[in-house]
């Protein structure tokens, strides 16, 4: 049951052939077996996920299913969920219960998808191996001594370990497509405001999106057409309309230009992960699309953009956290500057501390000029790099990530080092574009990711070009194999 | 470029941050490193380019000035490490 993708079981549930309430025991079941090896779950709904699968089948015997209701699925543990602890992978909001939904939340739920749990991530997004979770690190269900990728690790090693058929992420610099990617899975980031921030615990306001990781593009499209959309609750989520993108997949390439970007394809990248896009580029080019080459001459810039601008938004936004009003609160303050200092140094890790650190630098007295304005100017110039490539392709082509999953401990050391994992999927969150990441084959036995960049709001195109190329093979139906087949 | 411990001292205050003796070594050796990696923007030549402001380049939308929220203090409140009769405690500011 358990390998059935998302739009399968969603099929099945229509035909009658399988109850939400079985899928959802059969899924707990499996999460209840088999996390303890992975640690991809923070919390376990249980007894609200059965309650949520009996209304979805009586909903369904009403006659008032959607493709969604009574689907299983979980939600990383960034999005607020009414009466259910919402930690963000931080002690700081340990022993927090969400007073309030997330919009995305709230329109999967009236969807009525069964929420199974909150996914494992990296302390308040910000880590690319999930090792930064005060909740300890997520492994690979690929290989226990790697990571998943962060920071949406624990949504991709559960939708990977198929202990739930798809998972809600965020991605601001590449939280959703890298962990994708590491674990042989489809990751989608939408356009900057084509999906509500409301409810999402805020790392980089400019930068942040919520998308999903699931099994295919089918599934993604499925599910985007459910969270996107207009929401006055978040002021940067744009009031364009919401097609149904799962009904515009229609396999067809013919007329797509897709571009190859020269800075991905350069020394960069190792022999073998190249050679698995560049044959993707092959099956798109077979399957009718036109191949031209294109260059984006200042994406070289974009990491050390991206680790000015989000630090800075960063150490703006964390400042909430400061044991007043909710959060981590140390035992006997001395007075108000020692609740604050003590609270937060205690409720925050290290890398989430180098990050506020990082940030207030960038924004202070003297420095704001030569760091911050002098990366939203680079950034301007990245954001005009790819218009001009969408002048001349419709989505764009390259690696998800530089290498296959790296081991456990192997960059914890070096905070830049561990930055540079994130070179390929950066722009298009500084570019505020749509980008997927889709299994296009292994290297050393481990995943590798094709990253497609779409115009903002062409999501359609992009899922489209995802949808063709898991239609002609069939690297993303490949599970790890042992206790997670 | 590399920061001293001083100045890492300095910004943890700004941040309202209190980092151990212990961890200073490390602090001040990686947000050296993190500096002098984002130090190559000073090369980029930007010329007269416009800052970016939103990635969209859109503007943010206006709303008529209407009460819009309803009243949650409970709810709100249960997150708290301790308030009294509806007010959230922390330790005396004025003597």
């Amino acid at each position: 049951m358990h390998q059935h993708t998302l739009s399968e079981l969603s099929g099945l549930l229509a035909g009658g052939e399988v109850s939400s309430v079985e899928l959802t025991r059969h899924f707990l079941d499996r999460v209840a077996s088999l996390d303890p090896s992975l640690n991809a779950f923070i919390t376990v709904t249980a007894d609200q996920a059965l309650a949520a699968a009996v209304e979805a089948d009586r909903r369904r015997s009403a006659g008032e299913a959607g493709p969604l209701t009574g689907v299983p699925i979980a939600h990383k543990d960034i999005f607020c969920t009414a009466g259910v602890k919402t930690s963000c992978g931080s002690r700081m909001l340990d022993s927090f219960v969400s007073p309030y939904d997330a919009t995305v939340v709230e329109r999967l739920d009236a969807a009525g998808v069964v929420c199974l749990g909150k996914t494992n991530m990296d302390e308040f997004a910000m880590g690319s191996s999930n090792e930064t979770s005060w909740y300890g690190p997520v492994r690979n269900p690929w290989d226990l001594e790697r990571v998943p990728g962060g920071s949406s690790g624990g949504s991709a090693a559960a939708v990977s370990a198929r202990l739930a058929p798809a998972a809600t992420g965020t991605d601001t610099g590449g939280s959703i497509r890298q962990p994708a990617a590491l674990v042989g899975i489809t990751g989608l980031k939408p356009t900057y405001g084509r999906v509500s921030r409301y409810g999402m615990i805020a790392f980089a306001s400019s930068l942040d999106q919520a998308g999903t990781l699931t099994r295919s593009a089918e599934d993604a499209a499925l599910l985007l057409t459910a969270m996107a959309g207009h929401d006055p609750r978040d002021s940067t989520c744009v009031d364009v309309p919401v097609p149904d993108y799962a009904a515009g997949l229609s396999g067809d390439l013919t007329g797509l230009r897709v571009g190859l970007v020269r800075e991905f394809l350069d020394d960069g990248l190792d022999g073998d992960n190249r050679k698995a896009i560049e044959a993707a580029a092959s099956v798109l080019q077979d399957l009718g699309a036109e191949l031209v080459e294109v260059s984006l001459p200042n994406l070289g810039l974009s990491v050390p953009t991206y680790y000015v601008v989000a630090p800075a938004e960063c150490s703006s936004n964390l400042s909430r956290f400061d044991g007043v009003r909710f959060g981590h609160r140390c035992e006997d303050p001395r007075d108000l500057l020692d609740l604050y200092e003590r609270s937060r140094s205690e409720g925050f890790g290290a890398e989430v501390k180098r990050r506020i650190l990082t940030g207030t630098y960038v924004l202070s007295a003297g420095y704001y000029d030569a760091y911050y304005l002098k990366a939203q100017k680079v950034r301007q110039l990245i954001a005009a790099d790819f218009r001009e490539a969408f002048g001349r392709a419709d989505v764009l082509l390259g690696p998800t990530t530089p290498t296959p999953a790296f081991r456990l401990g192997e960059k914890t050391d070096n905070p830049v080092t561990m930055y540079l994992n994130d070179i390929y999927t950066i722009g298009a969150n500084l570019a505020g574009l749509p980008g997927m990441s889709v299994p296009c084959g292994f290297v050393n036995d481990l995943p590798v990711g094709l990253h497609l960049i779409a115009d903002h709001f062409d999501e359609g195109r992009l899922l489209n070009t995802a949808h063709a190329f898991q239609q002609a093979t069939g690297w993303h139906r490949r599970a790890p194999e042992g206790a997670f087949a | 470029m590399k920061l001293t411990r001083q100045e890492v001292q300095n910004i943890a205050h700004l941040a309202r941050l209190e980092l151990p003796e212990a961890d200073m070594p490390a602090f001040v050796e990686n947000l050296s490193d993190i500096i002098t990696f984002v130090d190559q923007l000073e090369n980029a030549s930007t010329g007269d380019t416009q800052p970016m402001a939103h990635p969209l380049n859109m503007n943010q939308p206006l709303r008529p000035d209407v009460v819009t929220e309803s009243d949650h203090r409970e709810d709100y409140q249960r997150n708290a490490p301790a308030v009294e009769r509806g007010l959230y405690l922390v330790p005396r500011v004025i003597e």
